[in-house]
């Protein structure tokens, strides 16, 4: 179907639905949006995600009418909103407290919007009907909001801000009140509505899990500045700093001095490297050529896929290619940031080490680190390498591996499923690894002040310039 | 055992200082005028036993009673009570809303600052308060000097001893009452809830009638019954304020016990006010607890 890869921010056809031109917006002497400038498309679930006082929150805030831009030009569909009242926008929010008018049932909250309308009554009726069915609230249509849960409440704000039919639906930290388990659920309604709706959303949260869960592109802010836009998965595999790699997920920060990698090194450094050729990436080749093709190249998140294959597709069709879910193969000036192993409990072997890249050297006296996805352009400068937790082996005897850490485990902290090592290696700092419990607790092999191998391949990391 | 005792205590309370008096009022209500000391018989006299018992209760009869709905002045001075406390209510309100209003939207350390202001004028007594009034409203008071000085009026206008000096004199007096209970709703409420209504395609005007008028509901009731009970016994405004032709039932019950030391007639007015207020007051407790039932 032609909807097989949703990636409009990568066809320079595509009209935007929303573009911010040089946005601004300073309360006083405090700047709250610094010169912003960012296309969302039609369709798209996008999430504004960052720590609080980002500024993600003011940036909803003018997108639905409550802030005004001190400059620079809000477009919807190329008509400047920037100074339209919020009454006056096809855009409507999902509030972060709900803010369901207590004093009418939930029929009424959801009807409210299309009686100011001045719609004729069976039309506003029919409509209802149709939002209480769509987000299963039904049997509560008469309730007032203090006589219905949080989940259910939750949903009535939903359907109240979907009932206009915007063009835009704003959400404001929309699941945040909710407890873990019902928030979860809730994630998956929300995209499965987003899809039969085809609304499109903007989600603003603090929440990076929930923001890679239901997002199509995210959106890192700091300080009234984007710092990345991209897919979930390019955000957590090749975040763009360090910033983003520290506030996405579980991360270890080693520094070091970058040196070009003295073998091979001249020629490859321009091609990609042949690490696309591991086995299973072979069958999918045609599609990877396609993909390096763009930019960027992101494809639907997992949890969008599973969305796909387990509910939506009996629905309405498969529209989602079988493939595999991976990352597109780098493109040159993407070297340095896609990481492609991912297999590191079973290491390659020394041989398969693919050439090019860089060496960081991080602490005195100890090997330096090999990362062939280093970008040659970082030669002599301080560098981070940002490894993931799951991304590195743990063993008490040395694997054979590119790179490999001796350590000792200082503490651990056990999930169930997964248990995080915290391993301190030589030079005393301190390294986090993650292994999955695949053996009962009891047969551990490893435990508290145990001398440890930690372990990673050449790709495992991101090489980031330091901040 | 101690969950009793410890409900008796208020029922002791509303015994001994509610019930009681109103029992010897009742009881002079049913009584007849004397040239005597207390003005009225019968007296119980106990020495004499059953008997006096006996001759007691056979003295007392309805004849006040009778005589409140035969004489036109009565009823007259209660309709006039009931309505000027109704218009006074209704302007109380009108005053008073957008006052609680904008303390429940100002800035949240300004808050404490504008109630103290609101409760201030208790700390003086409300008689002096009354009389200044008379110092503001006559016709070389302070108000008409002003608008004589800045040339918005040739002669002075008569406000003092009219009607409309007492609906002044109530307005200032229970703004307060009318105030409290409103600001304390509008405070509450979230103020996401206005932009949600905008949000929605309402414009602020209709937001403020389609939401911050229905939140406020319970406010405004308790507010109009706290202003307009108190107000239909009014005696000093009207007494102060008001003219000869101001007619309420607190003036009335005053002079009948004053001026014509007539205290049968007089309690059968104050038992009468009494009974016409218990209707207001049941419908506010009723709405009280509506309000308490919707959780909020």
């Amino acid at each position: 179907m032609a909807e097989s890869d949703f990636a409009p921010w990568n066809d320079p056809e595509a009209k935007p639905l929303i573009q911010f031109k040089g946005v601004t917006k300073r309360f006083g002497d405090f700047t709250a949006i610094d010169d912003l400038t960012q296309d969302i498309y039609e369709r798209e679930f996008f999430a504004l995600l960052g720590p609080s006082g980002c500024g993600k929150t003011t940036l909803m805030r003018m997108l639905a009418g409550f802030e005004e831009p001190t400059e620079g030009q809000i477009l919807l569909n190329g008509v400047d909103i920037g100074h339209v009242p919020p009454n006056k926008r096809a855009v409507n929010m999902m509030f972060q407290s709900y803010a369901l008018f207590p004093h009418l049932s939930v029929y009424d909250n959801i009807a409210f919007g299309l009686r100011r309308e001045k719609k004729p009554k069976d039309e506003v009726h029919a409509r209802v009907k149709e939002m209480l069915r769509l987000t299963r609230l039904e049997r509560f249509a008469q309730r007032k909001p203090h006589q219905i849960s949080g989940g259910q409440r939750q949903r009535v704000a939903l359907a109240r801000s979907l009932a206009k039919a915007p063009k835009l639906l704003l959400l404001d930290e929309p699941l945040g009140a909710l407890d873990k388990k019902l928030r979860e659920e809730t994630q998956f309604e929300l995209m499965d509505i987003q899809e039969k709706t085809g609304t499109t959303f903007i989600i603003v949260t603090h929440d990076q899990e929930e923001a890679m869960t239901v997002a199509s592109r995210v959106a890192v802010m700091d300080e009234g500045r984007i710092v990345q836009v991209a897919t979930p998965d390019v955000i957590y595999e090749a975040p763009n700093s360090v910033y983003v790699a520290d506030f996405i997920g579980d991360v270890n920060l080693i520094r070091g001095t970058a040196r070009l990698r003295p073998a091979q090194a001249a020629t490859e450094a321009a091609a990609p490297p042949p690490e696309q050729a591991s086995p299973e990436t072979t069958p999918a080749a045609p599609v990877a050529k396609e993909a390096a093709a763009k930019t960027d190249g992101p494809q639907p998140n997992p949890l969008g896929r599973a969305l796909h294959d387990r509910i939506l597709s009996p629905i309405f069709g498969t529209w989602l290619e079988e493939e595999p879910r991976r990352l597109p193969p780098p493109s040159a000036a993407e070297t340095a940031k896609t990481p492609a192993a991912e297999t590191p409990a079973t290491p390659a072997h020394p041989q398969d080490i693919p050439p090019g890249g860089l060496e960081i050297d991080w602490s005195e006296g100890q090997p330096a680190l090999l990362a062939a996805n280093g970008d040659p352009a970082l030669d002599g400068e301080k560098v981070v390498l940002a490894l993931r937790p799951e991304k590195l082996g743990i063993a008490k005897t040395r694997p054979d591996a590119p790179n490999t850490l001796k350590g000792k485990v200082i503490d651990i902290a056990y999930l169930g499923n997964i248990s995080t090592y915290h391993v301190e290696i030589e030079g005393g700092v301190m390294v986090k690894a993650q292994a999955a419990n695949t053996r009962r607790i009891s047969r551990r092999d490893i435990t508290w002040e145990d001398e440890v191998w930690l372990s990673f391949t050449a790709t495992a990391g991101v090489i980031l310039k330091d901040e | 055992m101690r969950r009793a005792v410890l409900i008796a205590v208020p029922y002791l309370w509303l015994l001994a200082l509610f019930l009681v008096p109103f029992i010897i009022v009742l009881k002079i209500s049913l009584s007849d005028i004397a040239l005597a000391r207390p003005p009225y018989t019968p007296q119980l006299d106990l020495n004499e036993g059953w008997a006096g018992i006996r001759a007691f209760f056979a003295g007392l009869d309805f004849e006040n009673f009778t005589f409140l709905s035969t004489d036109d002045l009565y009823w007259k001075a209660y309709l006039s009570s009931v309505r000027i406390a109704g218009i006074a209510t209704l302007c109380t309100l009108l005053v008073g809303y957008p006052i609680a209003y904008g303390m429940a939207r100002a800035p949240q350390e300004w808050r404490p600052t504008l109630l103290m202001l609101v409760i201030l004028p208790f700390w003086t007594s409300f008689l002096i308060r009354v009389y200044s009034w008379i110092g503001i409203l006559s016709s070389e008071g302070v108000l008409n000097q002003f608008l004589m000085g800045i040339g918005l009026i040739g002669e002075p206008l008569t406000i003092l001893n009219t009607n409309t000096a007492v609906y002044i004199g109530i307005v200032y007096t229970y703004l307060p009452f009318m105030i409290l209970p409103i600001y304390s709703a509008l405070e509450k409420m979230d103020e996401s809830l206005l932009e949600a209504a905008e949000d929605l395609g309402s414009s602020r005007f209709s937001a403020f009638w389609l939401v911050t008028i229905p939140l406020s509901r319970n406010g405004i009731v308790a507010g109009c019954f706290l202003v307009f009970i108190p107000s239909i016994g009014e005696f000093v405004i009207p007494s102060l304020l008001g003219g000869s032709d101001t007619l309420m039932i607190g003036k009335v019950l005053w002079e009948e016990f004053f001026s014509n030391r007539d205290w049968p007639v007089a309690s059968a007015v104050a038992v009468v006010l009494l009974l016409i207020l218990i209707i207001p007051i049941v419908l506010f407790q009723r709405s009280e607890e509506n309000a308490r039932e919707a959780g909020r």
